[in-house]
């Protein structure tokens, strides 16, 4: 069932086909699936995000006291959208770019460099480096970090005569080592004090975004997913493989290149608002293409960001009000993720 | 040296120079040489340090529970990670693989993870068969999926292992962070040589007797790296081969992590940095392999113990940092004859 085409799907062979145009889905079967799985995503998020907003709300329903209680829940909630925004549109656009399925852009070196900051700000600053970061100013240097981190890689990986995106990205895997021992050895000559305040920062957790963030991350992110959107058709052809975008009269490096840029702008956003999430959008991405029928990026973006925040709404809403533990949502999504990781990986029949 | 690097990249793993070779070449002057150079880096190793060793008494006997047991340490578990990886590479029929890239030591560290939190009084020796069963496990894990699927490159191999890498390591960090015990699985983890003293390193012998075993079958290895229908073809139990080696392989990594930690990419750069100067015949590469995996090891050790002295920088951080430089750069090497 996984084993899909690269690219878009193409009206191969369908079975009950009623119409010759070549188009997103194979079949009218498909494209009306795709809708009412697009709906029944609608539903549920809204549904999931009343929960969380009205769930255990002491007052009742419409009164002022309602409202501001929910406002102050309604934050996580947007936490939560842009995060799920950045991971599941980065992920789909880096897979489509780099031609494969099983990637996630956050191995590519960007939480290795998130923790080596982190890390670095508490090595030489003591435990006041954790205040010293906080701030939108420094939101917005760690932002630029590790945006010209990965632009400088990128370029430099991807233009001349030897341009491989195979060894780009092994090289952005083994960079991201390289930065995790230099992270392993700072941590280790840290007070257990000093550790105790960095392990806070350095796991994903919704909670512990900053308010006065969101206003750069929202835009940021809403701007870099929407120009990847408006860029699908290009994607669709991208996704094809250098030879075929080429053939089409598409210049693939200048193509992978835009790409790269808004995924590093994503990946930044959402790493630096709420810390690594190693395996959301590797997860978000697999179910949406199961869910959506198609391969075209004008649906699977869209489908993609739904599934992710009725996931992580579903996830935090259960573990927070049913076992009361929502410290632990990113373990269990990372868990799954990993899961999902393991079985895709297994049942690959080529890559 | 050009023409040998096309051919390895045509053919990916063993010369066929091996049926012709004169058995008498094996030992010659540049091995003696090599031989002598390590000598020299194992006795500046047996001589560093912050204890004065020659103060008389006192300092022969801290010379006895703390230099020697280090520097043997460091020759075993160099040339055993080292092998490890020349053995993965064959059996892989990739470059690009080894112990660190195809997520065997994060198993191992999951198994170790494991044994302390069911077990938390356990001794050094439940610790290392948790690890050493879960690294075989893992590698089991992963040569199956490379049988089974169908690569556009042989880059996908060192990508996939990574991200199979990260999987478990994000499972034993979580496992870590519930039982509290991060910085110390930190400290675990991180490749160190400090904990090697009398009566803590003697387990590390028995990598000893997975390099003697490699020694004896390296031949057998060097057909399965034709790949499976050609090692069949000459009469070889392919399958047998691939789970001998994987045992090895665990049990090397296995134990290893549990004495030492994490030693990245050494098993990666050692065989490549070799074939690329002597080409790809095992037998009379073993040799070479091991002595650079020792040197390389050693060296770092010796600049983890100097740089900070009295400190000591964990061998494991130095060895990152160079072998992702110098695995980078046979990367961007490749890619000229990719």
């Amino acid at each position: 069932m996984l084993e899909v085409q690269p690219g878009p799907a193409i009206t191969d062979v369908p079975v009950n086909r009623q119409h010759t145009a070549s188009g997103a889905f194979a079949t009218d079967r498909d494209r009306h699936r795709c809708w009412i799985v697009v709906g029944a995503l609608v539903a549920l998020g809204l549904a999931l995000a009343f929960g969380l907003l009205a769930w255990g709300n002491p007052l009742p329903f419409g009164s002022p006291g309602f409202w501001r209680i929910a406002q102050m829940r309604a934050t996580s909630l947007i936490v939560i959208a842009i995060v799920v925004t950045c991971q599941a549109v980065a992920t789909i656009a880096f897979q489509s770019a780099t031609n494969n399925r099983i990637i996630t852009p956050s191995i590519m070196g960007f939480e290795a460099l998130y923790i080596a900051t982190q890390t670095a700000a508490v090595f030489f600053l003591g435990v006041t480096g954790v205040v010293v970061l906080k701030g939108v100013p420094q939101f917005a240097l760690q932002l630029l970090i590790m945006v010209l981190f990965a632009m400088l890689l990128y370029g430099w990986l991807l233009s001349g005569k030897y341009g491989n995106l195979q060894v780009m990205l092994l090289v952005g895997i083994v960079l991201g080592g390289g930065l995790g021992s230099v992270s392993g050895f700072m941590q280790r000559l840290l007070t257990p004090s000093e550790f105790d305040v960095l392990t806070a920062r350095l796991f994903g957790s919704i909670s512990k975004a900053e308010v006065e963030y969101l206003p750069l991350a929202l835009p940021l992110c809403i701007a870099a997913a929407g120009l990847l959107w408006v860029r699908s058709r290009r994607l669709n052809v991208v996704a094809m493989g250098r030879d075929v975008t080429t053939n089409l009269g598409l210049n693939h490096r200048r193509e992978i290149m835009i790409v790269l840029f808004l995924v590093s702008v994503l990946m930044a956003v959402s790493t630096a608002l709420i810390g690594p999430m190693t395996f959301l959008g590797f997860l978000v991405a697999t179910l949406a293409y199961q869910f959506a029928g198609t391969h075209d990026h004008r649906f699977i973006f869209p489908v993609a960001v739904l599934t992710g925040f009725v996931t992580l709404t579903g996830a935090y809403f259960v573990l927070k009000n049913i076992f009361y533990a929502q410290g632990a949502v990113s373990i269990i999504i990372e868990a799954i993720g990993g899961a999902t990781f393991l079985v895709v990986l297994l049942r690959k029949g080529k890559l | 040296m050009k023409a040998q690097i096309t051919a390895r990249k045509t053919d990916p793993m063993p010369a066929l120079t091996t049926l012709t070779r004169d058995r008498g070449s094996l030992f010659d002057w540049k091995l003696l040489l090599g031989f002598i150079g390590v000598s020299v880096l194992l006795v500046l190793s047996l001589f560093t340090g912050v204890f004065d060793i020659s103060g008389g008494e006192a300092g022969w006997e801290m010379f006895n529970i703390t230099r020697v047991p280090r520097t043997i340490a460091l020759v075993l578990a160099g040339a055993a990670m080292a092998m490890s990886g020349l053995v993965m590479q064959l059996l892989t029929q990739n470059r690009f693989v080894e112990p660190t890239t195809t997520g065997t030591t994060e198993w191992a560290g999951l198994g170790l993870m494991t044994m302390m939190i069911v077990a938390p009084g356990a001794e050094l020796m439940p610790r290392m068969i948790g690890a050493i069963g879960t690294a075989f496990v893992g590698t089991m894990i992963f040569f199956l999926f490379l049988r089974r699927v169908t690569l556009t490159s042989s880059l996908i191999v060192p990508i996939v292992g990574i991200m199979l890498g990260a999987v478990v390591g994000a499972v034993t960090t979580y496992l870590a962070l519930a039982t509290n015990s991060l910085q110390s699985m930190g400290i675990w983890f991180a490749g160190s040589f400090t904990t090697a003293i009398r009566g803590q390193y003697e387990a590390l012998w028995i990598v000893a007797i997975v390099a003697v075993i490699v020694f004896v079958t390296a031949d057998r290895f060097t057909v399965a790296g034709l790949g499976k229908d050609v090692a069949t073809n000459v009469g070889l139990d392919y399958n047998r081969v691939v789970l001998l080696g994987t045992g090895l392989i665990a049990v090397a990594t296995g134990v290893v992590t549990v004495v030492v930690g994490n030693l990245p990419f050494l098993g990666l750069i050692v065989p490549n940095v070799v074939s690329m100067v002597r080409g790809d015949d095992l037998r009379s590469n073993l040799p070479w392999v091991c002595l650079l995996g020792v040197a390389i090891v050693t060296v770092c050790d010796l600049v983890g113990r100097t740089i900070i002295a009295p400190f000591e920088i964990p061998v494991s951080l130095i060895l990152g940092v160079v072998g992702s430089i110098v695995f980078i750069s046979i990367l961007l090497r490749s890619r000229r004859y990719a």
